[in-house]
């Protein structure tokens, strides 16, 4: 091949660069290894972690039975080592599985139109923000403090930057929902979204159908945004909203320590041109066989460079194919099934405890913890195997000796008897 | 009526809501050990969902052959050379799957204490030395989830740094070979953009640019080697005239694959840049995602790092958001982990000396094909090529539909948009002599065919189940769910 080329080393192939630009050192970067030591590494690594607890953990992410299929699926190089669908001749497998995807997405939250996926919830937050602003023609955010705390750093750094005021306001010290004489103090003619997430960070359900009528009489859009996703298999969807940003981890998505997880941006109809990211759509092959294909690419960055809805470029395909397949297993019945067994475990556990909010919850609610500390019921737990909830102060000062509980389905009858126990229940 | 009437690799493969049936399917929940709770009276009947109309119901049967059914339909690395310039489609090593699915990596939760999270600090911190070495900076954030997210956190870390001096300045210089991803960041970062032209070689025009760099120009955001597969051999005077002026020079990375061992951006000038863990460092691409885009950066941008850092004590690892310099959070979290496994594991099979032996197995492929196509297709520079190499033909569309006959993926199409009829090719340094020699020649037969029979030619792909796909009726009136 060298010969071919015309040089005599492999040196040579770069023999071009000017000798300011060149590294001639060696990487300190041990020697390569083995796979066995490779495995061994991480196997060591693995042990060092939390191992075989049980987990009371939500807030975000969310301890969910995997089926095993989801990952034979995605294991399979067809769709693990392809590119984005591009080139539709080769790419059907891939497009097919997205537009079923986009079309189960929109039965779920009650949009019209759903794109390929974002990288996460906290990230298709901010872009459905910034949707909003464009579709509104205004520069104001709204947003409740009673979503994602995190999610709202991210909001901040992406508005921050542009100019973009948010506004935060407050949640109803009794409900745990959101404090509509708050909302309204907000909300003005130039507030271009206002952004609520349901069931919110305390684990409540909140009244967005009111919300949506509060945003709508100024003219503002309503942004819905779930992190629990399993909560859609009994939650009425957000029908009044104007856009619903998502994070599907809780559909077989491992919790690998916070990534990566698949978000979704659905919306209605009337919007889809100011949706942004990948979009697959229905067309027809030279023979006239259903075939699909990437749509509406006029929307994106590598057509209309900086003025694009958005920089972002690929979807998360490969996770959001797990959250297909496993919408696909569950299904109409196993989702509503899956859902009710959430319901059920949290409110098993969450009657027993003194709970700081009296609205309704779903599979997380917030637990006062009396005259103990929640550092001391965690180090009891942790002597069980048990990790136990999130301590609230962190991110909310005003609410302390409070954890934040999580009961899915995995959850045992013992180890919520144990907690109930440790919070002297 | 007889329904199949294909074999099933190419047969019309009903989508899952087509073959639903009332009461089909696929899981099986444990009996429920506590007792069962009215959602109407636990949520308020008004909260309660009917059920969802057309979801799927099919068994775990129906799921397994669909999915596999559809997977038959892809072109994929595993099948072949996918030679997609910029992309860096090289093989997807099955051991860094396996060790993402360790049990103890996969099931960490991020909020559980940092005492119980220990062996994922570690692997972090491990990842974040690894990437300083190969780029020759002093510090990375692995947070940012994909290439254009490391570019937007990238333009953002250069408005903190410039705020702190007081001036965030207006503009941004982006070369006009850039990916479209490049302008767009800026843009989001609340920068305007100024295109600067490429030169006769394919390279900055260093004299062009000169002029434009004054006080308001916040930074250059270079691709090295360019979308072009050729260094841009003048970026340590190109770092010279952005810094006397007080700009900063962002590299994007997504070229690495070329650089890695043989020359280190953060020697030269490069003030911070980004990677795709994706591409040079073999993470799947999945169909599209997930990736991951970490930053790395010289010292005097570390203090202005996304939230929250990796911090080390006696008593261990913890995470750290005591820094009032920080630009701030990218994310939730602490970026895609699961793919920072991979890359790390990538990093260990290779060794210093392997990913060095890479990046010039990388080089050697690109221009043998240069060298075995440049007398059948017009190179669009003449400018030495790194790690790939772009060609240029009015047919480029067609010529890559023709590809898929002869059993390849095509090249990148019509990129970058400076070269008109691009054929962008990245073979990168996993394919053998005998894929690369086979791809040259069905490269150079389909020339052969653009002149003597180019209806063939226009007409393909000839040999795929799904025949050419009308893109322009897709667009023309969307149809973007099933509808029944």
């Amino acid at each position: 091949m060298l010969d071919t080329i015309g040089v005599s080393s492999l040196e040579d192939l770069y023999a071009h660069l000017p000798e300011d630009v060149r590294f001639h050192g060696a990487l300190n970067i041990p020697f390569g290894k083995s796979e066995y030591e490779i495995v061994d590494y991480f196997r060591a690594r693995g042990g060092e972690n939390a191992n075989q607890h049980a987990n009371f953990l939500g807030a975000g992410v969310y301890h969910h039975y995997r089926p095993v299929l989801v990952d034979a699926v995605v294991s399979r190089g067809e769709f693990l080592t392809s590119y984005t669908p591009y080139q539709a001749e080769i790419s059907q497998g891939t497009l097919t599985a997205i537009f079923e995807f986009q079309t189960m997405i929109c039965q779920l939250t009650g949009m019209d139109v759903a794109n390929a996926s974002m990288y996460d919830g906290s990230t298709a937050m901010p872009e459905a923000a910034m949707m909003a602003m464009r579709i509104a023609g205004r520069n104001n955010i709204a947003v409740a403090r009673t979503v994602h705390p995190e999610y709202r750093e991210v909001l901040g750094t992406y508005t921050r930057h542009q100019g973009v005021p948010v506004k935060e306001f407050e949640y109803d010290p009794e409900s745990g929902q959101v404090d509509v004489e708050s909302l309204a103090q907000v909300l003005d003619e130039t507030t271009a979204a206002v952004i609520i997430q349901s069931p919110n960070f305390f684990g409540v359900v909140e009244d967005s159908k009111q919300i949506a009528e509060m945003a709508h009489a100024k003219g503002a859009l309503l942004v819905y945004v779930f992190t629990e996703a399993v909560s859609l298999g009994l939650l009425e969807p957000p029908r009044d909203a104007d856009i619903v940003a998502g994070e599907l981890q809780s559909f077989a998505i491992a919790p690998s320590y916070g990534g990566p997880f698949a978000g979704i941006l659905a919306c209605k109809e009337k919007y889809v041109r100011q949706l942004p990211g990948r979009l697959v759509g229905e067309t027809k092959d030279a023979n006239g066989n259903r075939a699909f294909c990437l749509t509406l690419a006029t929307r994106e960055q590598h057509i209309r460079r900086e003025k694009a809805t958005s920089n972002i470029c690929t979807n998360q395909a490969l996770i959001a194919l797990m959250a297909t397949v496993f919408m696909a297993l569950y299904g109409k019945q196993g989702l509503r099934e899956l859902a009710g067994q959430n319901l059920a475990k949290a409110h098993y556990l969450g009657e027993r405890l003194w709970r700081r909010f009296n609205g309704p919850y779903f599979n997380e609610f917030v637990a006062a913890t009396g005259v103990q500390s929640a550092e001391e019921i965690n180090r009891r737990l942790l002597g069980f195997q048990i990790v136990g909830g999130l301590p609230l102060d962190r991110f909310y000062p005003e609410l302390g000796n409070s954890v934040l509980l999580c009961c899915t389905e995995m959850a045992s009858r013992a180890d919520m008897d144990a907690v109930a126990e440790a919070f002297g229940a | 009526m007889i329904k199949k009437v294909r074999p099933h690799p190419t047969q019309n493969e009903a989508l899952l809501f087509e073959t639903s049936s009332p009461g089909k399917a696929g899981y099986q929940l444990p009996e429920l050990d506590v007792p069962a709770v009215d959602p109407a009276e636990a949520l308020g009947a008004e909260h309660v969902r009917e059920e969802i109309p057309d979801f799927p119901e099919v068994s775990e049967v129906d799921v397994i052959r669909h999915f596999t059914r559809l997977s038959t339909w892809n072109y994929a690395i595993d099948l072949g050379l996918y030679p997609l310039g910029s992309c860096t489609m090289k093989y997807n090593p099955r051991v860094n799957e396996a060790v993402a699915r360790t049990e103890g990596l996969m099931w960490i939760h991020p909020y559980q204490p940092d005492a119980l999270s220990q062996g994922a600090f570690a692997i972090l911190a491990d990842l974040e030395k690894a990437l300083a070495e190969i780029t020759g900076m002093d510090a990375v954030t692995l947070q940012p989830a994909a290439g254009a997210h490391g570019e937007l956190t990238g333009i953002l870390l250069v408005r903190a740094a410039l705020e702190a001096q007081g001036n965030a300045r207006k503009r941004v210089i982006v070369p006009d070979s850039a990916h479209g991803t490049n302008p767009a960041s800026v843009r989001m970062a609340g920068y305007e953009v100024v295109n600067v032209a490429s030169n006769d070689r394919g390279m900055l025009d260093v004299d062009a640019l000169a002029r434009m760099v004054d006080e308001d120009i916040a930074a250059i955001m270079i691709t090295n080697p360019n979308t072009l597969g050729v260094f841009e051999e003048h970026i340590a005077e190109v770092a010279r005239i952005l810094h006397s002026k007080g700009a900063l020079v962002y590299m994007d990375g997504a070229n690495m694959n070329a650089l890695a061992g043989i020359s280190r951006p953060g020697d030269y000038g490069v003030d911070l840049m980004h990677l795709n863990l994706h591409k040079t460092f073999s993470t799947p691409h999945g169909g599209g995602g997930p990736g991951s885009g970490p930053v790395a950066v010289k010292k005097p941008i570390e203090p202005f790092l996304p939230l929250p850092r990796l911090q080390h004590a006696p008593s261990g690892w913890s995470w750290n958001y005591d820094r009032p310099q920080s630009m701030g959070r990218v994310r939730a979290f602490y970026g895609n982990f699961g793919v920072l496994v991979r890359a790390l594991a990538y990093i260990m099979a290779h060794g210093g000396d392997g990913l060095k032996r890479a990046t010039l197995d990388a080089l050697l492929n690109a221009n043998y094909l240069r060298k075995l196509l440049e007398s059948h297709y017009e190179i669009a520079y003449h400018a030495p090529s790194m790690h790939e190499c772009v060609f240029r033909h009015a047919s480029t569309g067609a010529i890559a539909k023709r590809l898929i006959d002869y059993g390849f993926h095509p090249y990148t199409v019509s990129f970058p948009l400076i070269v008109h009829g691009a054929m962008m090719i990245e073979p990168t340094e996993t394919e053998s002599k005998q894929e690369l020699d086979l791809f040259a020649d069905a490269l150079i037969s389909i020339a052969q065919e653009v002149e003597e029979n180019p209806e063939v030619v226009l007409a393909a792909p000839h040999s795929t189940r799904t025949t050419k796909v009308d893109e322009v009726a897709a667009a023309r009136k969307p149809i973007l769910k099933w509808r029944g």
